[in-house]
């Protein structure tokens, strides 16, 4: 196999490494939003269960967890799992596992918010929502940005897990051509591809950073 | 017309009585300066009047209308809907300003009229710049807060409550973070709203200033009123304990 066409297949994996990166984003960091409000909430039940979430996401590895998410609707539900469950089963595991750090991350950014920014709220009228939405996200968000960078760098490369469900993303791929061809030359050229998607990530972040100094 | 009506108001932290049994009310127009040592219970007369803080018993009226009564012996607040429209007749500046940091000066001051009063962006605007230039504070208008020195951070905190047109403005010791020299500024502004009969109530240690400003000065000490009526009668001939307190700084 020629250089062209390691990078060629190396290429198709990446695209499903991104796939995943960018799906399990999207739907964990506002999920672990939901998730910090429970663990912050004045009920009792809800505060414990989001404890106990957060708990077990952090503290179970989470190839494990991408075996239960995919065979749970097939021992738990009886259902018959579909092929293309497969790659949705990765979706779903990324998402609420990173859930819970984000959820962790953003508790916090929420409570190292002076009360002052609460009071200086209410007394002007906002409601609790407009005080969250408006005063005290888009602060918390420049505090946690660090943290949530370390996380994301994470993501990258945890993305490839997914091969325990044998979705072929970019490690997966690697692993096949260093196989079959009998050279490491596959795996440092993914290395190389993580690393540059990392440098394209902690780019983006920097650029986010420097976009909210503006203020202290 | 009595703009605020307190009736022995009493709050107590992990059984320390803070406030024993405060009644106080103050009139359309009425400067009044609460001055008391630390601990006195001033800065929590303050924040159970602007219900950052719960009240235990009493009762709390702004310009007629109930915000908390007693009830069994059990203070009770007015629903929801009747506290966002009481909030609305007075604002507070705080000692520490507490200024959104990422909103410019202008967004600061016209943030809550927009969003809360809902008053048309273009004329929030104008109330602001207004504002910001009445104070000074004009050529400040795209700055940040932390641009700012102290002084001119509390004049943005003060253009701030006034954007929402409050009848009564409260400040907790609004020049006590300040360096000595940022006081003036900050005062001065007091001043310039006293002369237009804005009516307010202000925890202070300016000594001074509370006598030459106000119409009305209340002495705090161990959760209660002490001494209070106007400055000629508190600087003239108090009870001991008052005359050393304000000697103390006057020294």
């Amino acid at each position: 196999m020629d250089f062209g066409m390691m990078v060629a297949q190396l290429g198709e994996g990446m695209a499903v490494t991104a796939e995943i990166f960018f799906l399990t984003l999207l739907f964990s960091l506002p999920l672990g939003l939901v998730v910090a409000f429970g663990r912050m909430s004045r009920h009792f039940l809800l505060r414990t269960l989001s404890k106990i979430y957060i708990s077990v996401m952090r503290g179970t590895p989470l190839m494990l967890q991408l075996i239960v998410v995919y065979f749970s609707p097939y021992y738990v539900f009886g259902l018959k799992i579909s092929a293309s469950y497969r790659f949705t089963a990765v979706i779903l595991a990324f998402a609420l596992n990173y859930a819970a750090y984000f959820a962790e991350i953003y508790r916090g950014g929420i409570e190292s918010m002076p009360t002052g920014q609460y009071e200086a709220a209410q007394v002007l009228g906002y409601s609790r929502t407009q005080t969250f939405f408006r005063i005290i996200l888009p602060q918390v968000v420049k505090r946690i940005l660090p943290a949530v960078t370390n996380e994301t760098i994470t993501l990258v490369k945890d993305t490839s897990l997914a091969f325990v469900l044998a979705v072929v993303e970019m490690f997966t791929a690697a692993k096949q051509i260093a196989a079959k061809e009998t050279t490491m030359i596959p795996l440092m050229a993914a290395g190389v591809f993580y690393y540059l998607f990392n440098l394209a990530v902690a780019a983006f972040m920097e650029y986010l950073e420097k976009k909210m100094s503006y203020y202290r | 017309m009595k703009y605020l009506e307190i009736e022995h108001l009493k709050k107590t932290f992990d059984h320390l009585e803070v406030l024993k049994d405060i009644s106080l009310s103050v009139e359309e127009g009425e400067v009044v300066s609460i001055i008391g040592p630390s601990g006195s219970g001033k800065s929590t007369l303050l924040r159970c009047a602007t219900m950052l803080e719960r009240m235990d018993g009493g009762s709390l009226s702004y310009l007629g209308e109930r915000a908390a009564w007693e009830e069994n012996g059990k203070c009770v607040y007015a629903s929801r809907n009747d506290l966002k429209r009481i909030r609305k007749s007075y604002g507070l500046v705080f000692q520490s300003f507490h200024l959104f940091p990422h909103f410019s000066v202008l967004k600061n001051v016209m943030d809550a009229p927009v969003n809360v009063d809902h008053v048309p962006r273009e004329q929030a605007r104008q109330r602001a710049e207004t504002l910001l230039a009445q104070l000074g504070l004009a050529d400040k208008r795209d700055a940040y807060p932390c641009q700012l020195s102290g002084g001119q951070q509390q004049r943005v905190s003060i253009a701030r409550a006034l954007a929402l047109q409050p009848r009564i403005l409260f400040f907790d010791e609004p020049t006590s973070a300040l360096d000595p020299e940022l006081t003036g500024e900050v005062l001065k502004v007091i001043r310039e709203l006293a002369k237009e009969h804005m009516t307010m109530i202000i925890v202070t240690h300016e000594m001074q200033f509370a006598r030459e400003l106000s119409d009305r000065i209340i002495f705090m000490e161990d959760g209660v009123i002490r001494q209070q009526g106007t400055p000629e009668e508190l600087f003239g001939n108090p009870d001991e304990r008052v005359r050393e307190f304000i000697g103390k700084f006057q020294a």
